[in-house]
């Protein structure tokens, strides 16, 4: 079995089944998308690569592993996939249809350095993450397809019933199916259209798993890992894309401060008071390699630029020493390249931070009509936080209010209540000492 | 594989066209699609001041009555009907399409198979 690194199996309390089927995980992706280009049906696909993982759990504690156990698991497969079309023959005839045409699209790759199997993830990735799915569905197929969780872990994952999640997978899926969405690797010429749109979704993933957007968990560390499970996958996929290096890069830069985050009791920490020795120097390493491979050889794009701006966050010794100058810089190339009023609200920040709160506290004023702020906690908050500061304490209060109000998760209010009272009870000492923060949507 | 791009019309101009194209835009795409061998049908509808709507009710009474009256901005102008390998492809014709231009847009629909 190969491992991507994250996630380990056998984690502690699961059964011994369990722990033999998270194994398997990274070998059912790799399955599925071979069995899906052999026979162009994803329910088929499916149900037939459970049945040779069943099977392999059986035999293979008896009979031992097989040398090649990539390839005994895609043989039994499709020893299953062809008794069951011959016992459907107009499926099979449909099927038949499909297969002419897949086969004429592309030939099948050889199998890579590493594996028995062709690693044909790749079409898969672009499948799940097409645009024509509804954008809702789109996290949720890849994590079933390509992250091999089942529905049951997918609907917990986005805390939803398992069976609003099926029915949402049926819906996908059956759009696949009808529609025909093609399992296919758009061309070069289609790829700068089409990637974007599966960063996007690994990216969603990760933001999902990192800052659920309502209930009581600040994080929710699992889907972070598959996000960069997902991730690495697609880098070693895709080595010449940089955008694919700046999203890994981006997601580890964020990821190794997970542990500082959270307070003992599950209260938000930010930036500005998290234990920086707590933050994963390996990940930051290798997060800092990406943003290199990201930013050079071409012009920089909007992950290569946002890793770019966590690794300057990585790197400083404390909120002060940060480099400032730098991460104003780069917040005008990332405006620049995605132009969007959430990203100006970053930059006013920032530039808070290198110029002070006045001029931070102008470029936030200049935003106030913005619709994609309104309901926009982050916003009001990041004003209380300038005001305070500015020693504009029922001001700050006000718009620490209009955040308490809008924001989903309880830590991320009880952060707010907490930034509240100390106005209240000490209006003198924060006017003295006007403590720095830096909530730019950074974690 | 059958697939219908309906052709919404957006903003209207005086002449009762579609305001960002031309009569020789809709002429080269037409010429195009039966060139590439794809084209099943398509049709271009008069103007929606034109539409009768007939309903039957249980009683087996026929009601006609004038329009549809658009309701939105967006009016079903025509259609084409193109038998090609799958959705990407047929999402490419639509994207050609004069009518997907400005306020225009394609809706692309499967044909349903009721064959197989």
């Amino acid at each position: 079995m190969r491992d991507e690194g994250a996630a380990g199996p056998g984690t502690p309390g699961e059964s011994p089944a369990q722990s033999v089927e998270s194994v398997f995980r990274e070998e059912r992706g790799r399955l599925l998308a071979s069995l899906v280009r052999r026979f162009g049906d994803l329910d088929l696909a499916e149900e037939v690569t459970s049945e040779a993982i069943e099977a392999a759990l059986v035999q293979w504690p008896v009979e031992g592993v097989p040398a090649r156990p990539g390839g005994w698991l895609l043989t039994t497969a499709r020893r299953r996939a062809v008794d069951r079309l011959r016992r459907d023959q107009a499926y099979a005839a449909r099927l038949a249809i499909l297969q002419v045409e897949a086969d004429r699209a592309e030939p099948a790759p050889p199998a890579d350095a590493d594996g028995d199997l062709p690693d044909e993830r790749l079409q898969m990735f672009f499948t799940c993450a097409h645009p024509a799915l509804a954008a809702e569905d789109r996290g949720a197929l890849t994590l079933r397809c390509l992250a091999g969780l089942a529905t049951p872990e997918v609907a917990r994952a986005f805390l939803v019933p398992p069976a609003t999640m099926a029915q949402r997978i049926v819906r996908a899926k059956r759009k696949i199916r009808e529609a025909r969405i093609p399992f296919r690797v758009p061309g070069a010429d289609e790829l700068p259209e089409r990637l974007p749109g599966v960063l996007q979704v690994i990216y969603s993933i990760f933001t999902e798993g990192y800052a659920a957007s309502s209930g009581p968990r600040l994080q929710r560390l699992d889907l972070a890992e598959e996000a960069i499970r997902l991730a690495r996958i697609l880098r070693r996929l895709l080595p010449a894309e940089r955008e694919v290096a700046g999203l890994l890069g981006l997601m580890l830069l964020v990821h190794a401060r997970r542990d500082a985050r959270t307070g003992p009791d599950g209260e938000i920490v930010l930036l500005d008071a998290q234990d920086r020795g707590r933050w994963d120097r390996a990940m930051i390493e290798e997060g800092r390699g990406l943003v290199v491979a990201a930013l050079t050889g071409g012009p920089a794009g909007p992950y290569g630029v946002q890793a770019a701006i966590a690794a300057l966050h990585d790197e400083a010794a404390d909120l002060a020493s940060t480099d400032w100058p730098q991460v104003v810089a780069l917040y005008d190339v990332l405006l620049a390249l995605t132009p969007s009023p959430v990203v100006a609200l970053n930059r006013a920040v920032a530039t808070a931070m290198r110029d002070g709160p006045e001029a931070g506290l102008a470029l936030l004023d200049e935003l106030a009509g913005e619709p994609q702020l309104r309901g926009h906690h982050p916003y009001p908050a990041a004003r209380g936080d300038l005001l305070r500061r500015l020693g504009r304490l029922p001001e700050a209060a006000v718009a620490y209010r209009e955040a308490l109000g809008l924001a989903g998760t309880e830590p991320e209010r009880a952060h707010l209540r907490a930034k509240l009272s100390a106005l209240k009870v000490h209006p003198r000492e924060s006017r003295k000492m006007p403590r720095k923060s830096a909530s730019e949507g950074q974690r | 594989m059958k697939y219908m791009l309906l052709i919404n019309a957006g903003a209207i101009d005086d002449n009762g066209g579609a305001s960002e194209c031309t009569v020789e835009d809709w002429t080269a795409y037409d010429k195009e699609m039966r060139d590439a061998g794809i084209y099943v049908s398509g049709e271009s509808l008069a103007d929606l001041v034109t539409a009768t709507t007939v309903r039957v009710g249980q009683d087996g009474r026929r009601t006609v009555t004038d329009g549809p009256f658009a309701e939105t901005r967006e009016v079903l102008g025509g259609f084409y009907v193109i038998d090609v390998p799958n959705l990407d492809v047929a999402l490419d014709w639509a994207a050609r399409n004069p009518g997907a231009r400005g306020s225009g847009s394609v809706v692309v629909r499967p044909v349903a198979d009721f064959g197989a």
